[in-house]
């Protein structure tokens, strides 16, 4: 099979078929926002969020139930320190064998050294994505983000979904 | 995470979304996009493919400079290298409900990290 998976057709007949209410995905109906870049990437001071659950030792993991606190990751982060936590954590194996897989801390640094980044904004952002409540999402989760990239004074931001 | 990327492009920042899942990002309609096709939990490569990780980041930067189409999903040329076999799994709409229960208690990765984050937020 060489087409991508049609995740939103398997994941809803498959709670269809288990009785479930069906999943409300987000369909954006109005044309995509839109800001040009002021720089190039090897100029910009590029925040990073990643949605996989990641947690650093020292921090608090996340929990199972509309979770939208947001972790600060600092960049320096060595790998053997990171941790994942995510409602679906079948898909974690791969991350938590090598956490470069969703939190690509080791490669952003290597991009950064090599002038291809100007630079990563830190701390690299963490959030767990899964959270079923859109209002939450709008309310909790996007301010804190907004903040932390307002703050940081990133040029741009690199959003990597699990 | 396209919703919070079309909030943060609508306050001036732009955004890029690199992405396994084509279906959800598509309807999400990111700004700007990069589609790796890996399994869920790959989005920047395989584990311990440093150089497959190194070439889909920098097929998405090059993405985050090139698209001026706003809504625009770059497909990166690099490939799962185990082939194509995890699809079928992924398409399954058969199987029980994969996800944990809904809890509200922190899910350490490992009991440690309960110890190590005493005192923290």
């Amino acid at each position: 099979m060489a087409e991508p998976v049609a995740y939103i057709d398997s994941i809803t007949e498959r709670y269809t078929r288990l009785g479930y209410d069906p999943y409300r995905w987000y369909r954006r109906e109005a044309a995509p926002a839109w800001t040009p870049l002021s720089k190039t990437m090897a100029e910009s001071r590029l925040a990073v969020l990643s949605t996989a659950g990641g947690y650093t030792l020292g921090q608090v993991a996340f929990h199972y139930k509309d979770d939208t606190s947001l972790r600060g990751i600092p960049k320096a982060t060595p790998r053997n320190a990171l941790r994942f936590a995510h409602l679906t954590e079948h898909y974690l194996p791969g991350p938590r064998r090598d956490p470069n897989c969703m939190l690509p801390l080791e490669r952003l640094r290597e991009l950064e050294a090599d002038g291809r980044i100007g630079e990563i904004a830190d701390p690299v952002l963490s959030c767990m994505g899964g959270i079923y409540s859109q209002r939450r999402v709008r309310e909790e989760l996007i301010p804190a983000v907004v903040e932390q990239v307002e703050s940081n004074k990133a040029d741009a931001a690199l959003l990597i979904p699990m | 995470m396209c919703l919070i990327a079309n909030e943060l492009e609508q306050r001036g920042t732009p955004t890029l979304v690199l992405g396994a899942a084509l279906d959800i990002m598509e309807a999400g309609r990111p700004p700007r996009g990069a589609f790796f096709d890996a399994p869920l939990g790959h989005t920047c490569g395989a584990p311990d493919a440093a150089d497959q990780q190194r070439a889909i980041l920098r097929g998405a930067l090059a993405a985050f400079d090139a698209i001026t189409e706003p809504g625009a999903i770059v497909h990166l040329p690099e490939r799962w290298k185990a082939g194509d076999g995890w699809k079928n799994q992924a398409s399954d709409s058969t199987g029980g409900d994969s996800r944990q229960p809904r809890d509200t208690t922190p899910q350490w990765q490992h009991p440690a990290d309960a110890v190590a984050a005493e005192g923290a937020d």
